[in-house]
């Protein structure tokens, strides 16, 4: 059996200089609705948590795609159906050509070994009873992968390529410090040569002062290997940093996509904009003012999301046909080419300050209007 | 807003003093591997209806510090030293009577993560009545109209039939919401928030910063704000106080401290995080290595393991001598004031933009 798994770079590999255009991962309608049981005696389903509601993602040869949104936006749960983590409620997945989206563990397997993930959590996505060396090789282990000069000689070369000491290879995991282990992981994804890593909130259980290591290093493996990146993050300005294209989920939905300066110097969608104007920015000169968006309350749980939109619930400018019909994510006119908006009543493209500041926190209003009559 | 009488009798203030002040704080745990320095010779002063933020990476004792501040550290194990002094009362020596009359009356606190720090046994309303029962004496029926209406201050929607609900209930925004009316039930003096918004999404972070900073207009709280963004602190912070391994390493205004800093752990954090309009293509600059062990910290300056600019400083004067942090606008560094306005100008200040 592990003969034809041994495919580390199989299919015409494009090490070369793989043009941009190409497309590696195309997701359409992608979704995932989890179950909810409930009742008595019997237990039967009762509803759905619609993690993702068709989903429509490509990301090129090479290059990296940042998916950003809030907690509960399905982000994550789009990373690990693309990695097949998960079992796709529906839609289609495609890698290379290939349906991947109900693919047997067999079919899975050459695919498998090019598609690689990055947890989040360094301290809990590293088995403690392993040595750092076994962590590392495992991957190999498993795809029957046996690189000249042996699978220890590629670890201490993986160890040394993310930054750590090859020495350390019979050391465990609670010998290294949080940003150590993020390495760890980084080499983990790195053993079989991945086309396309998933690099699910990879600095945000980090200090700041290592979270930069750690963004360069990924930058380099990105620069080096040619790996493409599906990024997904919260953190605004480290995605910025980090791709080249951004994708914004909102309650299991793409609402916007584009290249980095259109989502982040013209974004159009409402939710873009007041995800923009909430990042907290060290900024000691006012000059240029951003503007200012508060929205009120939390995100709608995706068990019952709204209905049309599912922004609306939060936006200022929502009306009547926002309820009834759902808006299409498509180029508007005045966008560049692969801007795609999903919006009937887009905003102008442009972040800064408005005329005045849209607040539409009840409590914020009220101690704003209270502070202004004063 | 109506003004409540409190219980203890508040001596009147002395002069133009901080109200709250610390002075050469050290906090020391032993442990089964040896004794933590977790906050080692820290002042700071805080004053009346100001905001002091508080940035330092994980383990700087920025937490410590504040809850030494409360009393809420387990007394077997640690050991203090120095002066904490609130509104002229010395809170380091003072007995557990009197610290349970200040806390959650004249000091309170707003944790990270509001889903622990509540209790999920308990309604959000009898968590909210509780201790302002305990320190006013009111009945159930003050109470109850008091946090209803605390409730609805900070934004809770239907605060009468909210009160009722459990934690569980409640989005996390809003369970921070609750927390922060919980903290005010009893108009604090002093509020502190470690890392109030760390759990929350930026749209609801940036709701809470907002509602803390007009809440804080409103009722003249002074505010000790610990967090480990620049950003969030950027907006929030009257002064700041950048700690590193137990010890202030720079001191001063927000707009001092972040337009022009001094140290060059200061230089480090500002130049190692992305910005959302900083240049693309330049490299981020991270601190090298990672922040040291607080049982056996560095000798001399604890930076020096990490620190870019120590070869400009004569001699072994980093590896051995500490530092010292002067009074006001400060920076506990060995460079020289003429060193540092060039580092600052030729390497930090382009890459700040």
């Amino acid at each position: 059996m592990s003969e034809n798994l041994t495919l580390p770079a199989q299919q015409g590999s494009t090490d070369g200089a793989p043009s941009t255009t190409e497309t590696l991962l195309e997701v359409e309608g992608l979704t995932k609705h989890f179950p909810i049981y409930g009742g008595f005696p019997i237990k039967r389903k009762v509803g759905a948590v619609q993690a993702v509601d068709g989903v429509d993602l490509t990301v090129g040869v090479g290059e990296s795609l940042g998916l950003v949104g809030e907690s509960g936006c399905g982000k994550s749960t789009t990373g690990r159906l693309i990695t097949r983590l998960l079992e796709p409620t529906g839609g289609r997945i495609t890698y290379r050509g290939q349906d991947i989206t109900h693919a047997k563990r067999k079919q899975l397997a050459p695919v498998r070994s090019e598609i690689q993930m990055i947890f989040q959590d360094p301290y809990s996505s590293l088995n403690p009873r392993q040595t750092v060396g076994s962590i590392i090789k495992s991957p190999m282990e498993v795809n029957g992968i046996n690189p000249a000069g042996g699978r220890e000689k590629k670890v201490r070369e993986l160890l040394e390529l993310v930054g750590l000491n090859p020495e350390h290879y019979n050391r465990f995991p609670h010998e290294f410090s949080g940003g150590q282990r993020q390495r760890i992981g980084v080499a983990r994804a790195l053993a079989l040569n991945p086309k396309l890593i998933v690099a699910d909130e990879p600095v945000s259980a980090l200090d700041v002062s290592i979270q930069a290591q750690v963004i360069n290093l990924l930058q380099k493996v990105q620069d080096e290997l040619g790996i493409a990146f599906l990024f997904i993050a919260h953190d605004l300005a480290v995605v910025r940093h980090f791709s080249q294209r951004v994708a914004v989920m909102y309650l299991g939905k793409v609402v916007e996509v584009g290249d980095r300066e259109s989502i982040y110097n013209r974004p159009r969608h409402p939710y873009t904009h007041a995800l923009l104007s909430a990042v907290p920015e060290v900024r000691v000169d006012e000059e240029e003012q951003r503007e200012r968006i508060r929205l009120s309350g939390d995100v709608p749980s995706p068990i019952s999301p709204p209905s049309g939109c599912r922004f609306r619930t939060r936006c200022w400018k929502a009306q009547d046909k926002c309820a009834t019909e759902e808006p299409p994510l498509v180029q508007i006119s005045g966008n560049r080419e692969g801007h795609l908006t999903a919006c009937h009543f887009p905003e102008d493209p442009t972040t800064e300050a408005r005329d005045e500041d849209v607040v539409l926190d009840p409590a914020l209003k009220a101690l704003e209007d209270s502070a202004g009559k004063e | 807003m109506t003004t409540l009488t409190k219980t203890e009798d508040s001596p009147a203030p002395t002069g133009p003093e901080s109200f709250l002040s610390v002075r050469d704080l050290k906090v020391r745990f032993s442990t089964e591997d040896g004794i933590v320095k977790a906050v080692d010779g820290l002042s700071f002063d805080v004053e009346r209806g100001k905001t002091l933020g508080i940035v330092g990476e994980s383990g700087s004792g920025k937490s410590v510090t504040n809850l030494t501040i409360l009393g809420l550290h387990n007394p077997r194990t640690t050991t203090i030293e120095g002066e904490i002094v609130l509104d002229g009362q010395e809170l380091v020596t003072a007995a557990e009577k009197d610290l349970e009359r200040l806390r959650g009356n004249k000091m309170a606190m707003i944790f990270q993560d509001p889903l622990t720090a509540l209790s999920p046994y308990y309604t959000v309303g009898r968590q909210l009545s509780e201790p302002f029962m305990k320190h006013t004496g009111a009945s159930k029926k003050e109470a109850r109209d008091r946090a209803v209406q605390m409730l609805e201050k900070v934004g809770i929607p239907q605060p009468k039939t909210r009160f009722d609900d459990y934690p569980h209930q409640f989005s996390g925004g809003m369970r921070q919401r609750a927390m922060i009316a919980m903290a005010l039930m009893c108009d604090p003096d002093l509020l502190i928030a470690d890392e109030p918004t760390t759990a929350l999404d930026v749209t609801v972070q940036a709701q809470i910063l907002d509602l803390l900073k007009d809440l804080q207009q409103e009722f003249g709280s002074a505010i000790i704000f610990i967090t480990h963004d620049l950003g969030v602190i950027a907006n929030m912070a009257d002064d700041l106080l950048v700690m590193y391994a137990g010890r202030a390493v720079e001191r001063g205004s927000t707009k001092e401290v972040l337009g022009r800093p001094s140290h060059p752990y200061t230089w480090g954090l500002l130049s190692s995080m992305p910005r959302l309009d900083g240049d693309i293509n330049e490299e981020l600059t991270p601190i090298p290595g990672s922040p040291p062990s607080l049982l056996n910290p560095p000798t001399g300056c604890p930076f020096h393991p990490r620190c870019a600019y120590k070869d400009q400083v004569a001699g072994t004067l980093c590896t051995d001598s500490r530092p010292p942090l002067a009074p006001g606008r400060a920076a506990a560094c060995h460079l020289t004031a003429e060193q540092k306005q060039t580092i600052f100008i030729d390497k930090i200040q382009p890459r700040l933009r």
